[in-house]
């Protein structure tokens, strides 16, 4: 069974250079992906925009579109005070939306379907809206933990749940991105291998039925491509309404 | 019975929890649809507000997925 959890696995590509502890560190595939998707993000937005043309070409449009994209979102979700983060909550999402589809290539590995990434991820952002919270408002930002208008009896049982709502937060962002990779890429695998052992039992069961999980993997690839745009897209949509909390208190 | 069967079934019984993601996605999605078919011009307000719906919803059948893939596979 666990031959459909190869793809997801780490292995080092060079000898460690150093170690921490008793644990080797080494330059590992995924960091190679890693630096492909920083890469790959930077030369898009580069040279997209070397040329600046009024009028936008194929690749100018692209970059553009993004950007519009996240300024629309930020400004929609976390209001105009929230443009000094901008910068943030766009690498955010296109280090994620490259990491996302260069995990789509044949024998490539997506970064995002391991749980720590993400993790790391939110928890950098969480630490920009604990300190600018705490920046902006003093000790008035605990009052997040607070709800308007609730009765005074009530306020130590919502106290705890708000808290634990909060706290939550980076965890269930990191897995929904890294459960919704996963099963998207273990899926494609399940399909793959019914349609191979399909034609590996002969002339008239493979071909007969065997194309037809292979028409369902082309859907399921098409779909996976979307999940990845969209999988990065509520990262982002979320990390700035979380953001808003630090920005607006109630 | 063997273990490794009443594993198998364990992971079968814990993917149950998808129905109440299933249900409440469509849920969802139908009160969009609704919502764009009676007033076409918000349907740029709403696409966020759907999209995080779904995003909360979907947790859900993550969180199934991701205890059936534990129960699965770890040692």
């Amino acid at each position: 069974m666990s031959e459909m959890l190869e793809e997801f696995e780490i292995h080092a590509l060079s000898k460690p250079f150093m170690t921490i502890g008793d644990h080797p560190i080494a330059f590992t595939n995924s960091a190679l992906f890693m630096f492909l998707a920083v890469l790959c993000s930077t030369a898009l937005m580069v040279l997209a925009m070397k040329r600046r043309a009024l009028v936008p070409g194929r690749w100018q449009m692209l970059a553009e579109t993004l950007y519009n994209l996240v300024t629309n979102m930020l400004e929609s979700s976390a209001g105009e005070k929230a443009k000094p983060f901008f910068p943030l909550i766009f690498t955010i999402f296109v280090f994620l939306l490259f990491s996302n589809l260069l995990g789509m290539l044949p024998w490539s590995l997506s970064v995002t379907s391991h749980v720590l990434v993400n993790l790391m991820i939110a928890l950098i952002l969480f630490t920009v809206i604990i300190v600018t919270g705490f920046a902006k408002h003093g000790l008035h930002f605990l009052g997040i933990f607070v709800p308007r208008g609730a009765p005074g009896f009530m306020l130590p049982f919502l106290i705890v749940l708000e808290f634990f709502s909060f706290a939550v937060r980076p965890l269930s962002l990191s897995i929904r991105l890294f459960a919704n990779m996963l099963a998207g890429h273990i899926l494609l695998a399940v399909f793959a291998g019914m349609g191979a052992s399909l034609a590996a039992t002969g002339w008239a069961m493979g071909v007969g039925i065997g194309f037809l999980p292979l028409v369902v993997n082309v859907a399921i690839t098409a779909f996976e491509f979307f999940v990845a745009f969209l999988q990065a897209y509520i990262y982002a949509i979320l990390a700035s309404i979380y953001l808003r909390d630090a920005l607006e208190t109630h | 019975m063997e273990s490794e069967s009443m594993k198998s079934i364990g992971v079968g019984i814990t993917m149950i929890g998808s129905l109440g993601a299933g249900l409440g996605l469509g849920a969802i999605f139908s009160c969009w649809l609704t919502a764009i078919a009676r007033n076409p011009s918000a349907e740029g307000k709403l696409r966020q507000v759907g999209f995080i719906g779904m995003a909360l919803t979907e947790l859900v059948l993550l969180m199934c997925f991701v205890v059936a893939i534990l129960l699965m596979f770890a040692t």
